[in-house]
């Protein structure tokens, strides 16, 4: 397919394989992070780490979204779906991820009414093809999400849809690489930056990571070529003394981003603190439904009994998430905890680093 | 995915054979031909031909 197949061409992959060893020399060991979900699973798919030195170390952080998302953000849309007349709309990964009692799989097993739906227009669908049910779809995403999410809202308030909620769940990722870099445990000598998130963002965000922490950030595409190309370029501005933001992904990622997603997002959402599962709270990360909006947030409209959120236990998702430990130093890791008996987030989302780690037996 | 077709804010995109209908509202001066990146359900942006090719001519040259 064009623009796909090309940038899987096995020659310049074994070229810029090549390379990397050149300049890697005297430099190593790296610790190279990627923040996406899609980075993750692209490099486990296409086999990126046996091209390149072992102690060039490509660690997966916290770049997928259903992952963070708190087990009571979990355990209150489960509450929303028990509401009579309710329907919960959702993206598929969210369906089995574990709550403190049950998921929205076994729910749905016992009969709520609840829906995978590939875009939230399709929740919007569902709630004016259903006026007398309300429908309530779980934001969950990071920056190529939200403004699909919001443009939604923007429609929805447009037609004056009195049945359609969203239940705000939205993160934000560069706080969240200020966190990581923070907290200091793993030592992160350079950033591959996320494909889309970067599309709608631009590049200027990660200016704050550059310039605060000397440390190199390369926004890459998610073809195999792109990944290499990335590392390459984090690679010789490590050896250099110069850190400052590059851009692998010339074809489609602008230097200020898409400004028509960037104000739908500044329309309808506000920046709050927010919970990440596995890593805590990290202040300024989370998106919410701002004071024109909020009439849309069914945390506003409905009362829900106060639940109980159990503590994680026995899976280290937290550690994987912040890059400090790999799947494989899970005890519970295709064991006990396998993609169809997942314990934790990491192993279920599609995005997922154990997932990946699983899929492609790393 | 490539358009197809485009009727207001929402285009026919197709690739390999699957086809879809999409929200076209963040692209500027969308065109029929234009190959975007989709994601859910929206197209978020148009992939950019001569810098692709610009890329893929530094990759060849390496």
């Amino acid at each position: 397919m064009k623009y796909i197949d090309e940038f899987r061409n096995n020659k310049i992959a074994e070229k810029l394989g090549r390379a990397i060893f050149d300049k890697a020399t005297g430099l190593r060991p790296i610790n190279l992070m990627e923040v996406c979900g899609t980075h993750t699973m692209s490099i486990c798919k296409f086999g990126i780490r046996r091209m390149i030195p072992k102690d060039v170390n490509l660690i997966s952080g916290p770049g997928c979204p259903v992952c963070v998302t708190p087990k009571s953000y979990i355990d209150k849309a489960i509450a929303f779906s028990r509401l009579h007349g309710t329907i919960v709309a959702t993206f598929g990964d969210m369906m089995q991820v574990p709550g403190s009692y049950s998921s929205l799989i076994d729910e749905k097993t016992k009969g709520r009414s609840i829906k995978i739906v590939y875009s939230p227009l399709d929740a919007v669908d569902i709630a004016e093809g259903n006026p007398e049910k309300k429908v309530i779809f779980l934001g969950i995403g990071f920056e190529t999400t939200s403004p699909t999410v919001a443009a939604s809202l923007v429609y929805a308030k447009k037609k004056g849809l009195k049945n359609f909620f969203v239940y705000p769940g939205h993160k934000i990722i560069l706080p969240a690489m200020e966190a990581l870099l923070e907290d200091g445990r793993v030592n992160i000598d350079g950033f591959l930056c996320p494909a889309h998130v970067s599309t709608i963002i631009g590049t200027i965000p990660y200016n704050i990571i550059t310039k605060r922490y000397n440390i190199p950030c390369v926004i890459a595409g998610f073809e195999p070529l792109d990944i290499l190309q990335g590392i390459l370029m984090l690679i010789e501005q490590i050896g250099s003394r110069n850190k400052y933001v590059e851009n692998q992904y010339k074809r489609v990622v602008k230097r200020s981003g898409n400004k028509k997603a960037l104000d739908l997002m500044k329309d309808v959402f506000s920046i709050e603190d927010s919970e990440w599962r596995g890593i805590g709270r990290i202040p300024r990360s989370g998106l919410t439904l701002n004071k024109r909006y909020s009439i849309f947030n069914p945390e506003n409209a409905f009362s829900l009994s106060p639940i109980k959120t159990t503590p994680d236990a026995g899976c280290i998702c937290g550690d994987v998430l912040k890059g400090i430990k790999r799947p494989p130093d899970c005890k519970l890791f295709a064991k006990s905890c396998t993609p169809t008996t997942a314990v934790g987030a990491c192993m279920v989302s599609s995005e997922g680093t154990c997932a990946a780690y699983y899929r492609y037996r790393q | 995915m490539k358009i197809l077709k485009i009727d207001g804010d929402k285009a026919i995109v197709g690739a390999g054979g699957v086809e879809r209908r999409i929200a076209i509202n963040f692209l500027s001066n969308p065109r029929i031909g234009d190959y975007v990146i989709v994601h859910a359900g929206f197209a978020i942006e148009r992939i950019d031909h001569e810098k692709a090719e610009e890329t893929l001519r530094m990759l060849r040259e390496l």
